[in-house]
């Protein structure tokens, strides 16, 4: 107690207390303890459930990640680095690593395109306007386990819709499941029908929230539609981009759910007969659960890990200068 | 005191908080309970005809109380199973294990308790056919797993697509096609040059049902990988290959959206039968093909098995004795008749395979045919356990399966087989 309360003197500024001093009441001690630790201890909860189901778990897995350690195994042996320098030489984890990206890119691209786009629509003046964004946020209601099942049937090899309509038209069967640019594509379909609604309407939300003076001022000076998009919505809505380019980075480079419905065997997780779509994810599950090595599924979790913080950071950077370079033009 | 409210409040939320967390963990902890009665839980997936029959085993046990967990599909079962068991607590007293899982854990001997130790001693090894019961034993001599149910295969086929082939369809000629794989390869080769259509739906369904056959599996009993040593493996991969580039394979993965099509569309011509597929049959193919499909008693290179489960009993339950106990009275052929006339799984009981209720049923889907005296003859073909050694499995799913849809899709056979050996080596590795 009397730490605190010499803080608090030396804090004001004050000279030493004198000893004649009276002394704090114990409603009073109580109310100084409470402005002090009160803050703390509401948002405690959040750090609790935080560090048992985010940090422990992290910590843990690096930790598992210096062993040899089977799923059942009660312990394992201490193999330092092993586990790493066994995943860079292994072809598989390139392989699915690449597939990752792969999809990654054929999905996030486009997505935040045409995002911005229906956004933009959606921004001008519609008839119905709740109607039409609904409408954009439906995809995204639908269960994934459902549109995987949907999309794993539209695109079957010899039964499916997709290659029903290919043929009608006068194009060769894709054998979708086999061919792994096919394949790819095929599961960006599925990312992208589900996710771009919901991208468009984070950054409507933004377009909504720029002033409308600035449009004004451009129109006066004379700036066609397309020049008062590129020059004055697309640089304000900068904050947004970087938070819808970063949180799909972070869901785009951990897909699983996708390519594990998307296999023709039900249930596996080999991503196609030769690995054509298995992603990052798909490989750690499959190591754990099914190959049960845990000390390397745990090598392979730090390394994507890894991995997604140097893509949200080189998209961050990406990001925010190709938005900024609005700005430095417009004046 | 509005300070000391505000406190009391917060100091209440962090404690539920932590309450809540502690909660998930001490749940599962059923041990005695306040009536004096014995809790005991049982899991098990899909569907094993156990709903009846626990409530008459809590009649005749007026000090036992049992909880049924029941999951719907197997996948996601077994996932559970491993993690519980890996984690040390969660799981039942009595645990259902299917055949193609348990060689992940039997030999993990620490996390069961031996049946022959705690086991009612009455219960004997040749309660059960001798290859189900030795498919439960692990390698040290512990037996782990109580059998319950088996998959006899047989040869299901389309009779008016072998007509309309200008092949004999009477019963000998049949059976003659399924004497042993080569006559079944040559049909086959008959059948597509006649039609140009395939013989089969997918070749790993074929390759699964001849490695199973072998007298040793990817895994020699020292554990050693067996895929490049063990010639017959390599000779059955040759043999399924050609009639593949032969064009006898449908190319289907099974159990995909375009195989269940397939039974519909008349994609293939035979496919291999387990008891159980007959129901898979008739749902896929649907009403309208009706009587066009047959069974026959005859398997190339004798009989097989696939599908079938056991009940073991974790070292975690509380109550090893009862759940043994429990496990014991639900694998007596009596009450796995029960199970059978309620959800078709084909007991693998030595006594329940002579029942007459089980002699009796027939087929109507499948002509009429005494389907359960069927069964019961190829469950006899089967020869003796193959040693399932750790990976096995695993091997079949994501080494041999992957490598022979490759060459489906146009890999060659020698690319294929080199992926096959490639994958197994990881795998065991």
């Amino acid at each position: 107690m009397t730490t605190v309360t010499r803080r608090r003197a030396s804090h004001q500024g004050v000279a030493p207390a004198p000893p004649g001093r009276p002394k704090l009441t114990f409603r009073q001690r109580l109310s100084l303890a409470d402005v002090k630790w009160s803050p703390y201890l509401y948002i405690a909860p959040f750090f609790v459930i935080f560090g048992v189901v985010g940090l422990f778990p992290l910590l843990w897995t690096a930790y598992l990640s210096l062993f040899d350690r089977e799923l059942l195994d009660a312990e394992g042996t201490f193999i330092g680095l092993g586990n790493y320098t066994e995943l860079f030489r292994d072809s598989q984890f390139w392989n699915a690593l690449f597939n990752t990206l792969s999809i990654f890119v054929l999905s996030s691209g486009p997505q935040i395109v045409v995002a911005v786009l229906v956004a933009a629509l959606l921004n001008t003046r519609l008839r119905a306007p709740t109607g039409w964004r609904v409408g954009v946020l439906l995809p995204y209601v639908v269960s994934l386990v459902a549109v995987g099942l949907i999309f794993g049937n539209l695109f079957g090899h010899n039964y499916g819709l997709v290659n029903g309509l290919l043929e009608a038209v006068g194009i060769d069967r894709i054998d979708w499941q086999t061919n792994w640019f096919a394949s790819h594509l095929a599961i960006a379909t599925m990312v992208n029908w589900r996710w771009t609604g919901y991208n468009a309407l984070i950054v409507l939300a933004a377009m909504k929230a720029i002033p409308k003076e600035i449009f004004e001022a451009a129109m006066i000076d004379g700036a066609s539609a397309a020049r008062r998009f590129f020059s004055v919505t697309l640089p304000l809505l900068r904050p947004t981009l970087i938070f819808v380019v970063v949180t799909s980075t972070i869901g785009g480079l951990q897909i699983f759910t996708e390519p594990k419905l998307f296999d023709a065997m039900p249930g596996s997780n080999n991503g196609g007969p030769s690995n054509q779509f298995q992603t990052i994810t798909l490989y750690m599950y499959q190591t754990a659960f099914e190959t049960q090595k845990l000390g390397y599924a745990s090598a392979i979790a730090w390394v994507l890990f890894l991995v997604i913080i140097i893509f949200a950071v080189l998209n961050f950077l990406l990001t925010r200068r190709i938005s900024s370079s609005g700005t430095e033009e417009a004046p | 005191m509005r300070s000391n409210q505000r406190r009391v409040f917060a100091g209440a939320i962090a404690l539920a908080a932590a309450v809540g967390l502690t909660a998930c963990g001490s749940s599962d902890d059923s041990g005695g309970s306040d009536s004096g009665k014995i809790e005991l839980s049982i899991g098990t997936f899909t569907e094993f005809g156990y709903e009846d029959l626990i409530p008459e085993y809590e009649k005749l046990h007026s000090n036992i109380k049992i909880t049924h967990h029941k999951t719907g599909q197997g996948g996601p079962y077994h996932q559970q199973l491993l993690t519980k068991l890996a984690a040390g607590n969660g799981l039942e007293d009595v645990v259902a294990i299917e055949e193609g899982h348990i060689s992940d854990v039997i030999d993990k001997t620490q996390l069961f308790n031996n049946l022959a130790d705690i086991g009612p001693k009455d219960v004997k090894p040749d309660r059960w056919i001798d290859w189900k019961y030795q498919a439960g034993v692990a390698k040290d001599g512990a037996w782990i797993g109580y059998g319950t149910d088996i998959g006899p295969l047989a040869m299901c086929y389309r009779k008016d697509l072998l007509e309309a082939a200008h092949m004999a369809t009477d019963d000998a000629s049949v059976k003659g096609y399924f004497a042993s794989w080569d006559s079944y390869f040559a049909a086959g080769d008959q059948y597509t040059k006649a039609t140009g259509k395939p013989w089969f739906d997918s070749a790993s369904q074929v390759f699964n049902a001849m490695q199973n056959q072998l007298d040793e599996g990817y895994i020699s009993k020292d554990d050693k990988l067996a895929i490049e040593s063990n010639k017959d493996i390599k000779r059955n991969w040759d043999k399924v290959t050609a009639a593949v580039k032969g064009g006898q394979s449908a190319k289907l993965v099974a159990f995909s959206p375009d195989w269940n099509a397939a039974f519909k569309q008349s994609g293939f011509v035979t496919k291999t039968c387990p008891s159980w597929m007959l129901g898979v049959v008739k749902e896929q193919a649907g009403p309208e093909n009706a009587g066009k499909w047959a069974v026959t008693d005859a398997f190339p290179g004798g009989g097989g098995n696939w599908g079938g489960s056991y009940l073991a009993v974790p070292k975690q339950s509380k109550h090893p004795k009862e759940a043994a106990a429990l496990a014991a009275w639900l694998t007596a052929p009596e009450q796995q008749i029960k199970a059978f006339a309620k959800t078709g799984n084909f007991p693998s009981q030595v006594e329940a395979l002579d029942s007459p209720e089980l002699l009796g049923t027939t087929n109507d889907y499948f002509g009429g045919v005494k389907t359960g005296q069927l069964f019961a003859t190829m469950a006899q073909k089967v020869g003796k356990a193959q040693y399932k050694g750790p990976g096995d499995g695993k091997i079949q799913e994501n080494a041999t399966s992957p490598a022979l849809q490759a060459v489906e899709q146009g890999k060659s056979p020698e690319e294929g087989w080199q992926q096959a050996v490639d994958a197994a080596k990881k795998i065991v590795k």
